[in-house]
């Protein structure tokens, strides 16, 4: 079974519901698919067991093939690559790697190349097993490193996916494929602004979904009357408490120093499978 | 002529010979980009307002802009298939790289990236890319200034076309309107959308906190600003949170050269304001956040004014 965690707005606490589920329930496999920013290793210090680079293929223009027919700059829907009449032009930042150009080129003149954005690590903290990616510093497409991690799945486990905030390609690219997912939120208007955006994803996407609201206790009720009228389960409520903010800042998982909360997340997910039956 | 500068905010209209844009933006997310760059909107006064989280905006809720123009954003294409010259071959779902296309060849939405692939390899013409219209840009007024801004329709792709979009219309006001100073409020992360708001501005506040996830998110959100040749400046959100980490990030940018621009406690008034969907410094410019925010505000100011 794979829950995954989205949200819309950052910092609403996906990563703390993610890394205390996980120690909560234990044998888990996690996926850190935030690979811009991901955090989840920060606060499960695991062992890491192995390294792979992710690449993605670019082309590579042969000019002395190459007779500036333009053919290649013209299929490109992504302005990726420019011909000139000397020379063609590309721009990495914008290839999608569909090798489209390689297909259109009458002349054979261009050929791919792997280019490395970025990498996949995997490792192990008590007994969850970690896999994140790490998106390289100036590099733009987080898809193909999202795309990678997700390759590590092992289905016989329960697998737990933490997504990147927002609610555009890398979030659907998380949570695509997950039997549920849970939206975390905070009662704020921001907080209720960008949850309504994800409940709009995922009814598209068709994966059932339930609310966790973090930091209960602060802003207003609005949250509450949303999911109300919308039928959303208000599956678990963190309250917003300093010590968890403290421990969260320190990185330490709240269940190791509040175990009380295990049975808490244990029972969030024994409610989920009880509603997947359904 | 002269005009009087003034003394609070250190600038006035026409202060820069050239147009000047400072981001705001966090690497990780939720760090307070959004409550900030609102009450530096209130502060520059006749400022270029630019929300460049098109993904998940939020902006407008403090702001409350009035929409004067609205702009269909034509940003990707999705691959149709005509049922009735498709012989379901299967060459285009071995051809896509994105596995779009299902053994029973159907488009999937969420996986196709419109690069067209499947419609030149389909040997009977049976695929063809239509537009998407993936989200809708903004032109609008505030109380504050013009403000440029988007909603990407959930679950898009191409966020950094429609940033690079806001952008362009920022700046054009901005020449309509005679402005010297364009604000951005980033998304979070480093990728696409991140990378379109900073190409080109002349600096970058990040904002962070004094966590483990925020110290480390810093890092990176400063290496990309390193990568694109931007002044970077520190804004220490939430301060007193954790003291012991907000030293190590004070250190840090000590070691660095990083100039720390701010240091804001936490204060359940900017939650309160939020609710009240007001800027903080305008709901309650005798707090503590809000003075906090005003001294930061200069400093950037000061550190624009010097490059």
């Amino acid at each position: 079974m794979i829950v995954s965690i989205a949200s819309g707005k950052g910092g609403t606490g996906k990563t703390t519901v993610a890394v205390n589920l996980a120690l909560s329930l234990g044998d888990v496999q996690l996926l850190d698919c935030d690979v811009e920013e991901p955090n989840v290793h920060l606060l499960l210090h695991p062992k890491i067991i192995e390294e792979k680079s992710v690449y993605v293929s670019t082309p590579q223009v042969n000019e002395e093939l190459c007779d500036h027919c333009g053919k290649c700059s013209e299929f490109c829907e992504f302005n990726a690559l420019f011909g000139t009449p000397e020379k063609v032009l590309f721009f990495p930042e914008l290839c999608h790697s569909c090798g489209g150009c390689m297909f259109v080129c009458p002349k054979d003149a261009i050929t791919e190349k792997n280019v490395e954005i970025g990498a996949v690590k995997r490792g192990v903290a008590e007994s969850v097993e970690l896999v994140y990616g790490e998106l390289n510093v100036g590099e733009p497409m987080s898809v193909p490193v999202i795309k990678d991690v997700k390759k590590q799945i092992k289905s016989s486990k329960t697998v737990i996916i933490d997504s990147p905030p927002g609610a555009s390609c890398p979030v659907i690219e998380s949570v695509y494929g997950s039997d549920y997912c849970l939206l975390v939120s905070e009662p704020t208007p921001f907080g209720l602004h960008d949850l309504k955006i994800m409940v709009q994803v995922l009814e598209e996407l068709n994966i059932p979904f339930g609310v966790i609201i973090n930091r209960a206790g602060i802003g207003d009720k609005k949250i509450y009357y949303y999911c109300e009228e919308k039928g959303i389960p208000i599956l678990l409520e963190i309250p917003f408490q300093r010590k968890i903010a403290v421990l969260y800042s320190s990185g330490i998982p709240f269940v190791v120093e509040m175990p009380e909360w295990k049975r808490k997340f244990q029972l969030l997910m024994d409610d989920i499978k009880e509603r997947m039956k359904n | 002529m002269e005009e009087k500068v003034s003394v609070t905010h250190g600038r006035h209209k026409g202060a820069y010979e050239k147009l000047k844009q400072i981001a705001v933006v966090s690497g990780k997310g939720g760090t307070g980009k959004t409550t900030i760059t609102a009450s530096f909107a209130v502060l520059a006064h006749d400022t270029v307002i630019a929300d460049c989280d098109v993904d998940a905006p939020d902006l407008h809720m403090l702001l409350h802009p009035q929409t004067m123009k609205t702009q269909e954003f034509k940003g990707s294409k999705l691959a149709v298939i005509d049922r009735t010259k498709c012989t379901e071959c299967g060459l285009c779902q071995n051809s896509c790289r994105f596995d779009a296309i299902s053994e029973s060849v159907e488009i999937d939405p969420f996986s196709c990236e419109g690069c067209g692939v499947c419609v030149i390899v389909c040997p009977e013409e049976a695929i063809s890319l239509k537009e998407r219209i993936s989200g809708y840009a903004f032109i609008s007024k505030t109380k504050y200034g013009s403000m440029s801004h988007a909603r990407l329709n959930p679950g898009e792709s191409n966020s950094g076309k429609l940033v690079t979009l806001v952008r362009h219309n920022a700046r054009q006001i901005a020449e309509e309107e005679n402005r010297d100073l364009i604000l951005i409020d980033g998304p979070p992360g480093i990728g696409c959308p991140v990378i379109a708001s900073v190409t080109g501005v002349d600096a970058g506040l990040v904002v962070t906190e004094p966590t483990m996830s925020g110290i480390h998110d810093l890092n990176r959100a400063l290496q990309l600003l390193k990568h694109f040749n931007i002044l970077p400046l520190v804004c220490i959100n939430q301060y007193d949170i954790n003291k012991e980490n907000t030293e190590i990030l004070v250190k840090f940018c000590e070691k660095n050269k990083l100039e720390v621009a701010g240091k804001i406690p936490f204060d359940p008034t900017v939650t309160e304001a939020m609710v009240a969907g007001k800027t903080v410094v305008e709901h309650s410019p005798e707090n503590i956040v809000s003075q906090e925010i005003e001294a930061t505000w200069k400093i950037v100011l000061s550190a624009l004014n010097r490059k």
